[in-house]
């Protein structure tokens, strides 16, 4: 994308039809670190990487509970993000409140998606720089979407966004069929996989991920440091096991063919 | 041109009463509304009479309506209030299903929405003047509460408004008991009607039963209580004590 005379405001189109400061914002949201979501019949597991500045500094909170029923894993501007995020726990706030009973996640989408569609068709305001997936539970079961900084809204089994997000879909998409029946663990182990995936290389420890899990009878939790370690541990032993050839990702589905994994360089966007 | 402008004492804390338009006493009235939860869902009765006072002005007066696919709102008090709450409801329930996904409002949001209404409008000093009752099932979860017109709010197995609590619940609680049948349970309501029409001077003798479970809300035509009066005890009441009643 190059600059042209069409992108210097928001509710300027080009010629052919793009409004270009809703795609920079989604390029924005490409740039940022990677948050990966899949979801079975009962349960949401959200993964993002968190790489700290520098060794000094902490790192940006990326994952977010909106209710004991709703969390979100944000890729982009993480201030953009917070303040969403304030958005939303007020909504489902409100919603209880009134209602005594929890905001559905697809309403909550909605709203959101709604908000952010404000926002690119204001010659005052700028699009939203943060793509948002929204893991919930509602009536209907476990649902997972993406909410886009155009205003648009995805529902998905499984999903990735973010800088070396390429990495982590295809991994998704290997595997996806199989989420829906996934056992709790099974599925945070995936995540955990899918986060590797993105990390080019990068050994995967449990300080630089966050993982955060949303089911049946299970509330909204961030895991802590030791749990998340001891699964990567886990799936690690099982890998050295199976694969010979020192390739940690054959893991926990035996029946894959583990040695087509590694070799495909993942793909940059 | 305000002649007979509505005096404050100096020490009041209503306000500029200028636009006053709070509700300060009911007008037209309806009395007790009676609901429990049986087998299938909620069974709740109530009469079709309009009090004006102490005339019973009106006598076809529908006091409990369908809200959405899953509640039923039994109401006792100012009718006109029972109508403006109607509105309030359809606009609500019409914005739930605009939003046309799997999800729909339950009788306890419904329930819990209105005590919020009921609350906010008592404390602006503007009440509804009513005792709502809300019933409902959904998903296989009987729900049956009551709010009144300051927001008191709660749910239980039968409950009822006005006289329906001093003469009613307590044939309730004897008598009441899980998985009541369709046909026990309009037993009991009825019992508990006739109670209501001998000794609540506003109730008249036609009513309606309506019931809701998960296939939907159904309402009987009104019909009447069979009642009796030859109680030898009622004849020559005042005998031994001439000049009474």
């Amino acid at each position: 994308m190059f600059r042209n005379q069409y992108d210097t405001d928001v509710t300027t189109w080009s010629p052919a039809g793009r409004l270009f400061q809703v795609e920079y914002a989604m390029e924005a949201v490409k740039q940022g670190s990677a948050a990966i979501g899949l979801r079975s019949k009962t349960h949401i597991v959200l993964g993002c990487v968190n790489k700290a500045n520098s060794e000094l500094s902490s790192h940006q909170k990326k994952i977010f509970k909106v209710d004991d029923h709703i969390g979100v894993a944000i890729a982009g501007l993480t201030a953009d993000g917070r303040v969403l995020s304030r958005y939303m726990r007020n909504e489902c706030i409100n919603y209880s409140f009134t209602y005594e009973s929890p905001l559905p996640v697809g309403r909550l989408v909605v709203q959101l998606a709604d908000k952010a569609q404000v926002c690119t068709q204001r010659s005052w305001k700028r699009p939203y720089g943060v793509g948002l997936l929204v893991a919930g539970l509602d009536e209907s079961g476990a649902h997972l979407y993406y909410n886009c900084p155009s205003g648009n809204y995805f529902e998905y089994q499984a999903f990735a966004i973010g800088s070396r997000s390429q990495a982590a879909k295809t991994y998704l998409e290997r595997r996806f069929e199989n989420f829906a029946d996934s056992s709790r663990d099974d599925l945070v182990k995936d995540a955990l996989m899918a986060i590797r995936e993105t990390l080019q290389g990068e050994t995967l420890k449990s300080s630089i991920c966050t993982v955060a899990v949303v089911g049946v009878g299970e509330p909204f939790h961030i895991l802590d440091l030791e749990t998340v370690q001891q699964m990567i541990d886990a799936f690690e032993i099982v890998g050295e096991q199976e694969g010979p050839a020192a390739e940690p990702d054959a893991a926990a589905a035996a029946d894959q063919g583990g040695s087509t994994e590694e070799g495909v360089a993942p793909m940059d966007i | 041109m305000n002649f007979m402008a509505s005096k404050q004492p100096e020490n009041s804390l209503l306000g500029p009463e200028s636009d006053s338009q709070r509700t300060l006493y009911p007008y037209v009235t309806g009395t007790s509304v009676v609901a429990l939860k049986y087998k299938d869902g909620i069974l709740m009765a109530a009469d079709m009479g309009g009090s004006y006072g102490s005339t019973l002005r009106y006598k076809n007066v529908e006091r409990m309506k369908a809200i959405g696919k899953h509640s039923l709102l039994g109401a006792s008090g100012e009718i006109s209030d029972f109508q403006e709450i109607l509105r309030y409801l359809d606009e609500l329930i019409l914005y739930d299903n605009m939003w046309d996904d799997g999800n729909s409002l339950g009788p306890k949001e419904v329930h819990n929405y209105l005590t919020r209404v009921m609350y906010n409008r008592r404390n602006k000093f503007n009440p509804l003047w009513n005792s709502l009752v809300l019933g409902g099932i959904k998903n296989g979860q009987k729900y049956l509460g009551t709010v009144s017109m300051i927001g008191v709010n709660f749910e239980d197995n039968h409950v009822a408004t006005g006289f329906g609590n001093h003469l009613a619940r307590p044939i309730l609680r004897q008598e009441w008991h899980e998985n009541l049948s369709f046909e026990d349970g309009v037993r009991l309501l009825e019992k508990c009607m006739r109670v209501l029409l001998y000794r609540d001077r506003s109730a008249i003798n036609k009513l309606q039963i309506a019931k809701i479970t998960e296939e939907g809300m159904t309402i009987s035509q009104p019909y009447s209580l069979k009642t009796y009066w030859e109680f030898s005890a009622f004849e020559n009441p005042t005998q031994g004590a001439v000049g009474s009643w």
